[in-house]
């Protein structure tokens, strides 16, 4: 589904990724651990089309197709979904409306018939128990004064509305208390199928126990310096990256 | 160097033909505030960028045309009214082309005994006490030129006159129409609205003209809001972007009395809009919201004056300017708390969105306190469009105009949305919609 190969990217001249190779596909779950700075969120922005970032070489291959081609907003209705670290305030436009006009933008794109509001309303209100979201919540303004977890609580609830072929998760988990996350895991969890892939980008290893990664990266310093199974999110957690940032990984991962 | 001058002669020397045309109106009441007022107008001068006031907004465009009455009867068809109305709203039509009433286009409801919907210049034949009583008073046309002229050349404008205790249920939607053609046209709309002790009433001032004429018009709006009364002023501003509109209005306040003014503008090429309200007694409440949307080499200036004359009052003042390419705006908010009026709760803020690196606002906003035991808050912001806030509805599908677009409604948002009339509102945010996209 997605193959990025020798990732290049930076920001006002800043060399960040410095050479990324992943490659994952439909059905998958890929976590990518690593220390504040070490270009995880980069990854995600890139991946989603940030204009601010620049990509210096490198390829990505999304369905057969050169991603980076394609405009922000064409990446989304392609099917790459990015939910935010920090999810944005737009006082004056509400949920609502924000779902609407994406929801349907998405559909005109592969064209398909608007959705009216009736069948609108019915599909949201499916989507909004999988997150625990009140009905109330919908005419609200978009994350407008939301606690955290309520702004990462409508991430996921946008992605379930718009339901991406591959979903990036940019430190989904940070800020979120315990019932918050496993809400949050779970609506993940429910919207995992064999068609689609989940990038969950993380700090903490915490959030993996309720979403179980197929893989997990490691990146430091712009490159992803190791990959392994599940086990390795234990043994980040365990150890902490200092090891990382000492280039003794095979050492201490193969202990 | 003697344009000015020139200008000045020009007007002067109209009168003559405009007083001919009267009609016998040299016999009203109010003649004498006529040439009381051109008596003023051959003394003042037009402002300069070096008085305070206009520091931001040169007139010397105004003053290159030769603007004069149109004295000729325009017809604008039924179809072109129509499509000025909002959907299916209920309401009293006064309709007025290049300054005049007409009587074929307007129509009003049934009306409330002893309520006065309709021109100005019926009531002056009539010598109407009422407008006896407050034409002039609040709108001076002693030290200001713009109103001299207006008061000099007063023939006709809208009238509302809604007695002691009645509700005018449905808006009264006003229309202000020029249609120029060649013809330099100068309107000089002069409107009275008095609303008696605890009477309601809303009304809507629409300007409108002809894409890219050139013209001129010149408004006086006073405005009387009594004892209790609740008078909702929105004024939609849809001139030609080649037009000059300058406009005064001038709001009196009573105890108790509730007034708002909604103002939606497009701008013309310049834009004056000053607007005074006081209160004249304890208890009053003020509203004051604005949106400005401007392009090309448009200017808007907005100048407001809140005068918090006496106790326990409350003004709430809210202006926002999205201008783009090389547009300017200024605003000029001054609220005055005087040393009565303590107790006053008094909030002013002007917000600017620019989208191009052209685009320039002068904002001042102003407070001047005397009294001690007073809430004041004001402030400005001048910003570009939220740039993560963009890319946060990009990465959601949505289109890059499409996402400008529901950027700019909900920044404008929160004065169209203080508009009670749901099919005013609609109207607001169609001419956004089609502004944006």
């Amino acid at each position: 589904m997605l193959e990025i190969k020798n990732l290049l990217a930076g920001i006002e001249g800043n060399e960040i990724l410095k050479g990324i190779d992943l490659k994952v596909n439909a059905g998958e779950v890929h976590a990518i651990m690593g220390p504040n700075g070490s270009g995880k969120s980069t990854l995600a922005q890139v991946l989603a089309g940030r204009e601010e970032y620049e990509v210096i070489s490198g390829e990505v291959i999304y369905n057969g197709k050169n991603l980076l081609d394609f405009k922000t907003e064409d990446r989304a209705r392609e099917g790459i979904f990015l939910a935010f670290q920090y999810p944005v305030e737009i006082p004056g436009v509400s949920n609502t409306n924000l779902l609407k006009t994406a929801l349907n933008e998405i559909r005109k794109y592969h064209d398909e018939e608007e959705l009216d509001t009736i069948e609108f309303l019915s599909l949201i209100k499916e989507k909004m128990k999988l997150v625990e979201l009140d009905q109330k919540f919908m005419s609200r303004a978009v994350n407008e004064g939301f606690s955290g977890g309520e702004k990462k609580r409508n991430e996921i609830f946008q992605m379930a509305v718009l339901q991406p072929k591959l979903a990036i998760l940019d430190e989904t988990d940070s800020g979120l208390d315990i019932d918050a996350l496993k809400i949050v895991a779970n609506g993940v969890n429910k919207l995992r199928s064999k068609d689609n892939a989940t990038i969950v980008v993380t700090h903490y290893q915490r959030l993996l126990n309720y979403i179980v990664p197929d893989f997990v990266h490691v990146l430091y310093n712009g490159k992803i310096v190791k990959s392994g199974g599940k086990e390795l999110a234990f043994k980040l957690e365990e150890l902490g990256y200092d090891w990382v940032k000492n280039g003794k990984i095979e050492e201490v991962v193969n202990q | 160097m003697n344009k000015m001058i020139d200008i000045k002669d020009w007007y002067l020397s109209n009168f003559g033909e405009f007083e001919k045309r009267l009609n016998g109106g040299k016999e009203s009441s109010i003649h004498q505030i006529r040439k009381d007022a051109l008596s003023n107008f051959s003394k003042l001068k037009f402002p300069s960028l070096k008085d305070e006031e206009w520091k931001y907004t040169s007139v010397a465009p105004l003053l290159k045309y030769n603007f004069i009455p149109s004295y000729e009867k325009k017809n604008i068809s039924k179809e072109i009214i129509k499509s000025l109305l909002f959907g299916e709203m209920e309401h009293s039509l006064v309709v007025f082309i290049n300054g005049r009433f007409s009587n074929e286009h307007s129509n009003l409801l049934n009306l409330p005994d002893g309520v006065i919907v309709g021109s100005i210049a019926e009531e002056i034949k009539k010598n109407n006490e009422i407008l006896l009583k407050h034409f002039g008073k609040y709108a001076d046309h002693r030290n200001q030129i713009f109103t001299a002229l207006s008061t000099a050349y007063t023939e006709d404008g809208a009238f509302v006159y809604v007695p002691d205790g009645k509700i005018v249920q449905e808006p009264i939607h006003i229309i202000f129409i020029t249609d120029a053609g060649k013809e330099k046209v100068l309107t000089q709309p002069r409107n009275l609205f008095v609303a008696g002790k605890n009477s309601q009433v809303t009304i809507i001032e629409h300007y409108v003209g002809n894409k890219s004429e050139i013209y001129f018009t010149n408004a006086v709006t006073e405005i009387v809001a009594d004892e209790n009364s609740v008078l909702d002023h929105i004024k939609l501003q849809q001139e030609s972007k080649n037009a000059f509109h300058i406009a005064r209005m001038e709001v009196d306040q009573e105890r108790n009395s509730n007034f708002s003014s909604h103002l939606i503008s497009t701008g013309a090429d310049l834009t004056r809009n000053d607007f005074n309200a006081r209160f004249n007694d304890e208890g009053g409440e003020c509203t004051l919201n604005g949106l400005y949307i401007i392009d090309g080499t448009q200017l808007f200036d907005a100048h407001t004056l809140m005068d918090h004359a006496k106790p326990h009052c409350n003004s709430h003042e809210h202006y926002k300017g999205i201008l783009d390419e090389q547009s300017r705006g200024v605003f000029n908010g001054k609220v005055i708390v005087r040393q009565d009026a303590q107790k006053t709760n008094a909030f002013q803020e002007n917000n600017n969105i620019l989208l191009s690196d052209q685009a320039l606002v002068n904002t001042k906003p102003q407070l001047e306190i005397f009294a001690d035991d007073v809430k004041c808050s004001h402030g400005a912001t001048i910003g570009q469009m939220d740039d993560e806030a963009k890319f946060y509805l990009k990465s959601r599908g949505i289109g890059e105009e499409a996402s400008k677009g529901i950027l700019l409604h909900a920044f404008a948002s929160d004065v169209v949305t203080s508009i009670k009339i749901e099919s005013v509102r609609n109207y607001i945010e169609e001419i956004i919609t089609k502004k944006f996209n």
